[in-house]
C-alpha cells in the first residue's frame, strides 16, 4: 500500500472540526513527562498529574509470555506470584502488608509482552513502593516450600480462568491455532502439564535472566515532583547493577497462506465462532499506516451498539446474540484482527461465520461512508479525553508503549494518524488483510453437561459472578 | 443485561468508601422531585451523568421476573424520535457513552460526554428521551428477550452462577432480593410490551429518581440540565420500600454436583443495610476476615498457607434492606472439604476471638490512609453521589468517613460479627462435588 507521505488530511465535517477545536481549547496544557535513564539502564518516566493528591508507581520487566520455551509455558506469570514471598529484609508477604499499611493498593500482571508490577499510594508514601519494588527487583528469595504452595495457587488460577471456561478455552485453541511458530501461541498462564512440573528452580532462572535494571521501566503517574520520584529511583535502584540479557530471538510467525480450523468442545449452551487474521502491528507510529487503519475498521465494525456487524447480524437479522470485533495495534509479536459472533437459537455457526464474512465483503466491496468514518473519529477523541480520568491507565498506557519497543511520546501522534485515516485506507486493510489465506477459525462446539443438568433451585437468583 | 458490573461496583463501593474534605457535593430537588447531586469539577472537559430510580429487581414478582431488568434494557432502544439506531449512531457522533445500571435496588443509565455545549447537550437529548418517551417496541422486545433468555441458558451451565442463584434463593426465600435480575426463561418468556410500558409508568417517575452529575458544567447549567431529565417524566411518588428481609432460624448446607474441575463455595446470609449502625464495624471487621486481599485472614490460611485457592475472600453488600454477606471460594474438587472446614475454622475463630489489636490498627491504617484514591476520578466521584443520593445517607458521608473508621473498636467488631454472622443460620452452597463426608 502507499506509504503515509500520499495521504492528504480528511476533510473533516464539522462536528468533528468542533470536537477537535473544543479539545484544543479546553485540555489542560498537556502534563509534562520527564524521562532519565539510569546508569544502569533502568529507563524512569514521570507524569505529573495533579488532579487528586495520589500517586500511582508501575515497573514494567520486558519479560512476559513470549520470551518462554516449550516446556516452561507460564513461568513469567509464576515469578510474578513469588515476587510478593519475601527477599533478605522483607519476609514472605510483608511486601503486601507495608503496602496496605500506608494505604496502597497493590498488584501485578503478567502479559504476552512483558509483567508489571504496580501500587497506588496517596502522594506522600509513593517512596515506600520505590524502595521496596528496587528490594525485590534485586533480593528476591526464592524457597521451595513457597514455590510449592504457590504453584498450586496458579494452578487454581487456570482452572478458574480457563478449565472450568469453554469461552476461555476456545481462545486457547485460537491462539494456538493462529499462531504456528510465534510463542503467542502458548498461553499466558502457561500450559497445565507445564505448572504440574515447573520447579523452583524454573523460577529462579527465569528471574535471575529477566529481572534486571536494564529490563525495566519505572512509570510514575500523580501529584508528584519528577526531580523527587528521579532522585529516589537513583537512590533505590540506581546501587543495582546491570546484567546481560538473554539473545531475544526474533521468531517471527511465517507468512499463513490458506486458513486454519479449530473446534472445541466443551460443556455449555452456546456456540462460538471466531475468526481471527494474521494482521500487522505497529512498528512505527510515524511512518505506519495501515495499523491505524485497522484500529478505525475495527471502529466501524464494532464501535458502538449500531455498527455494522450488531446492527447487521444482532438487529436487522437477528441470527447472533451477541457480536464483536477487535485489534490491538500495540504489542512485541504478531498481531491478529479478531471478529467472534455467538449464534442466536436455532441458528448455527456456519450461518454467523457466513454473515461475519459477508458483512466484511460488503465492505470491501463498497467501502465506507465519510459519516461511518466522522462517527469512529469522534469516539477516538472522546476517548482521548475521557483516559485522562483514569491515572492508572495513563501510567499503563506509557509503560506499554515502552515494553513494546515503542516511544511513548508517540501516543499523541497515533491520535493525529487516527484522524487522518480515509475510507479508501480502510477499505484497503480490509481487502488486504482480511482474507481467508490469513484466516484462522475457532468453533466452540458446545456439549452437554457430563453429569446431567444441574438440579437448579426453585426461585432461584443471580446470574452474575463475583469478582 | 449481565449482573456482573454492577454487583462488582457495589463491592467496590463498600470496600472503598472514605472521605476528602473539599469534595463539595451540591444538593437540591427539582421542580418535580427528582433529588440532584453535583460535583463542580473543570480539571477535564467531560461529564459524567447517573440517574438511579428505585426499580431494581427487587420490585418483580416471580411471575415477572426480568422485567425491571428489561424495561430499563429496551428503554435504550427506541425513544420518543429516535429509533434504536439513531440513539446509537447520534451518541457515537458526538463520542458519549451510555451504559445501563442495575441491582436488587436500583435501575438506571450513566452517560459519559464531553463537556461542550454541543457534544453534551446531544446526550443529554437522548437520554431525556430514553427516559421520558421510550418506545417500547414490540419486535425489539422479542429480539431482546431471546437474547435474555440464551444468557440465562448460558449462565444455568456455568457453576459461579449455579451457585450465585441457589444462595440467593437459599438466603431469601420469598423475598424479591432471591429474585434473579435477568429473570427466569419461563418468566422472561411471557413479558409484554404492555408489561414494560407498565412498569416504565409506575417506577419511572421525578419523585422516585436520582440524578448525579460531575464534571465540567456549572451549578446554573446542572440545575437546567436536571429540570430537563426530570421534567418530561410524572412526579408520581416516592416509592413504597422494599419489604423487610426475614431472616432464617436455621442454616443449611446445599451440594449441587457439577462436572468443573473446582468447587465454588457460597456461605453467608442476609448481612448488612445500607443505612445501618452496625456499617461501620462490619465494614472495617470485614476488612480483616476476608476483604482486604492479601491483608486478609481468609486469604492468608486458605491461600498464602495452603494454596487452597486463587481467589478468596469475604464481603457484605449493603442494600436497602439486609443484602448478603458471603464467604466465597474456588478449589479443586478433591480439596474441597478442606477449603470449606478451613473457611469455618476461620470464621468460628474470627467470631471467638475478633481481631487483634495489631490487626485493626493495620485494617484502620489501610482504610483511613487509602482516602485520597477512593475518589480520585470523576468516575468514583460519581458512583459515591449516586449512592448517597439514592440511600440518602447524609451529605457529609465521606467527609465523616475516616472519624468512623477511626473510631470502631476490637469490642465493636467482635460485638456487631456475633449479632450479624450467626453460624447456625449461615446457608453453604457447594457446586461442584468430591465431598467425603458430607457436613449437616
Amino acid at each position: 500500500m502507499q506509504p503515509l507521505s500520499t495521504m492528504s488530511p480528511l476533510p473533516m465535517t464539522r462536528l468533528l472540526a468542533m470536537l477537535a477545536m473544543s479539545l484544543a481549547m479546553t485540555l489542560p496544557a498537556r502534563a509534562g513527562i520527564v524521562e532519565e535513564t539510569l546508569p544502569n539502564g533502568m529507563r524512569v518516566i514521570v507524569k505529573t498529574d495533579r488532579r487528586a493528591p495520589v500517586a500511582v508507581s508501575q515497573i514494567w520487566y520486558r519479560a512476559g509470555s513470549m520470551d518462554e520455551s516449550y516446556g516452561g509455558t507460564g513461568v513469567a506469570h509464576v515469578l510474578e506470584h513469588m515476587m510478593f514471598k519475601g527477599t533478605k529484609d522483607v519476609p514472605a508477604g510483608e511486601f503486601s502488608k507495608r503496602i496496605a499499611a500506608a494505604g496502597g493498593r497493590e498488584n501485578a500482571f503478567t502479559s504476552r509482552d512483558h509483567t508489571a508490577y504496580f501500587q497506588t499510594l496517596q502522594k506522600d508514601r509513593l517512596e515506600l513502593a520505590l524502595k521496596l519494588e528496587a528490594d525485590r527487583m534485586a533480593n528476591l528469595v526464592l524457597s521451595p516450600e513457597e514455590f510449592a504452595k504457590e504453584i498450586n495457587v496458579v494452578m487454581e488460577e487456570r482452572r478458574m480462568r480457563t478449565e472450568d471456561s469453554a469461552q476461555a478455552k476456545l481462545y486457547e485453541a485460537l491462539m494456538a491455532t493462529a499462531y504456528q511458530s510465534s510463542p503467542y501461541r502458548h498461553p499466558v498462564i502457561g500450559w497445565m502439564d507445564d505448572l504440574k512440573n515447573m520447579s523452583v528452580e524454573d523460577a529462579r532462572r527465569w528471574y535471575e535472566q529477566w529481572y534486571t535494571p536494564n529490563n525495566a521501566t519505572l512509570v510514575v503517574a500523580g501529584d508528584v515532583d519528577p526531580a523527587q520520584v528521579i532522585g529516589w529511583a537513583k537512590q533505590y535502584f540506581g546501587p543495582i547493577p546491570a546484567r546481560p540479557l538473554p539473545v531475544r530471538k526474533p521468531q517471527r510467525e511465517p507468512e499463513q497462506a490458506g486458513t486454519k480450523e479449530v473446534t472445541v468442545k466443551a460443556p455449555a449452551k452456546l456456540p462460538v465462532v471466531a475468526l481471527a487474521w494474521q494482521v500487522p502491528r505497529l512498528t512505527d507510529p510515524q511512518a505506519d499506516w495501515e495499523p491505524y487503519a485497522l484500529e478505525i475498521l475495527a471502529g466501524i465494525l464494532d464501535g458502538h451498539a449500531s455498527a455494522r456487524l450488531n446492527q447487521s447480524l444482532v438487529r436487522d437479522k437477528k441470527i447472533a446474540t451477541d457480536v464483536g470485533a477487535g485489534f490491538d495495534a500495540i504489542s512485541r509479536g504478531p498481531a491478529l484482527f479478531i471478529a467472534d459472533a455467538t449464534p442466536a437459537e436455532g441458528q448455527t455457526v456456519t450461518i454467523v461465520e457466513a454473515a461475519l464474512k459477508a458483512e466484511i465483503a460488503r465492505l470491501v466491496k463498497e467501502g465506507v461512508s465519510e459519516t461511518e468514518l466522522n462517527r469512529v473519529k469522534a469516539q477516538v477523541l472522546a476517548g482521548q479525553v475521557f483516559q485522562q480520568d483514569s491515572l492508572f491507565y495513563q501510567a499503563m498506557q506509557i509503560g506499554e508503549w515502552t515494553t513494546a519497543g515503542l516511544d511513548y511520546k508517540a501516543r499523541d501522534i497515533r491520535y493525529t494518524k487516527l484522524r487522518a485515516v480515509t475510507a479508501d485506507q480502510v477499505k484497503a486493510v480490509a481487502a488486504k488483510f482480511l482474507v481467508d489465506d490469513r484466516l484462522t477459525v475457532a468453533v466452540l462446539d458446545p456439549q452437554p453437561m457430563p453429569e446431567g443438568k444441574p438440579e437448579m433451585p426453585r426461585n432461584a437468583m443471580g446470574a452474575g459472578h463475583v469478582r | 443485561m449481565s449482573a456482573k458490573s454492577i454487583f462488582a461496583g457495589v463491592l467496590c463501593l463498600l470496600l472503598a468508601p472514605a472521605a476528602w474534605a473539599g469534595l463539595n457535593i451540591q444538593h437540591w430537588s427539582t421542580p418535580q422531585g427528582a433529588r440532584v447531586y453535583f460535583v463542580e469539577n473543570h480539571d477535564l472537559p467531560m461529564l459524567d451523568v447517573n440517574v438511579d430510580f428505585s426499580a431494581g429487581s427487587a420490585r418483580d414478582h416471580k411471575a415477572n421476573s426480568g422485567l425491571a431488568n428489561l424495561t430499563r434494557h429496551v428503554m435504550g432502544l427506541g425513544a420518543g424520535a429516535y429509533t434504536e439506531r439513531d440513539i446509537a449512531e447520534k451518541l457515537a457522533d458526538v463520542g458519549a457513552v451510555l451504559s445501563g445500571r442495575m441491582d436488587a435496588d436500583r435501575a438506571g443509565f450513566s452517560l459519559r460526554t464531553l463537556s461542550g455545549p454541543a457534544e453534551r447537550g446531544q446526550a443529554i437529548a437522548l437520554l431525556e428521551a430514553i427516559l421520558h418517551t421510550p418506545r417500547f417496541d414490540a419486535a425489539i422486545l422479542e429480539r431482546e428477550k431471546a437474547r435474555v433468555i440464551a444468557g440465562i441458558e448460558e449462565a444455568a451451565t456455568k457453576p459461579e452462577s449455579i451457585g450465585e442463584k441457589a444462595f440467593q434463593a437459599a438466603l431469601y426465600g420469598e423475598h424479591p432480593y432471591a429474585l434473579d435480575e435477568s429473570g427466569e426463561v419461563a418468566s422472561v418468556r411471557t413479558l409484554t410490551r404492555d408489561d414494560l410500558a407498565g412498569f416504565h409508568r409506575a417506577h419511572y417517575r421525578a419523585k422516585n429518581m436520582v440524578i448525579s452529575l460531575m464534571g465540567d458544567i456549572s451549578r446554573q447549567e446542572a440545575e437546567a440540565m436536571a429540570a430537563g431529565l426530570a421534567g418530561g417524566l410524572p412526579p408520581g411518588e416516592a416509592p413504597l420500600p422494599i419489604p423487610p428481609v426475614s431472616m432464617a432460624e436455621r442454616g443449611g448446607e446445599r451440594v449441587i454436583p457439577h462436572h468443573a474441575t473446582q468447587s465454588h463455595l457460597f456461605m453467608g446470609l442476609p448481612g448488612l443495610k445500607r443505612e445501618d449502625p452496625d456499617y461501620f464495624p462490619l465494614h472495617v471487621g470485614n476488612y480483616i476476615l476476608g476483604g482486604g486481599g492479601f491483608d486478609s485472614r481468609l486469604t492468608e490460611a486458605i491461600r498464602q498457607k495452603k494454596g487452597l485457592a486463587y481467589s478468596v475472600y469475604s464481603y457484605f453488600m449493603p442494600l436497602e434492606q439486609h443484602g448478603p454477606f458471603r464467604i466465597g471460594l474456588q478449589t479443586r474438587r478433591d480439596a474441597t472439604r478442606q477449603a470449606v472446614d478451613t473457611a469455618r475454622a476461620e470464621l468460628a475463630l474470627y467470631l471467638a476471638e475478633g481481631p487483634s489489636e495489631a490487626e485493626l490498627a493495620q485494617a484502620k491504617n489501610n482504610l483511613i490512609g487509602g482516602f485520597p484514591l477512593r475518589i480520585d476520578s470523576n468516575k468514583k466521584i460519581l458512583e459515591y453521589l449516586a449512592v448517597i443520593g439514592f440511600y440518602r445517607l447524609p451529605l457529609d458521608w465521606l467527609d465523616t468517613y475516616s472519624a468512623k473508621v477511626a473510631a470502631v473498636s476490637r469490642d465493636d467488631i467482635l460485638r456487631a460479627f456475633r449479632a450479624r454472622v450467626r453460624p447456625d443460620a449461615m446457608m453453604t452452597v457447594i457446586v461442584g462435588g468430591q465431598l467425603e463426608g458430607q457436613a449437616k
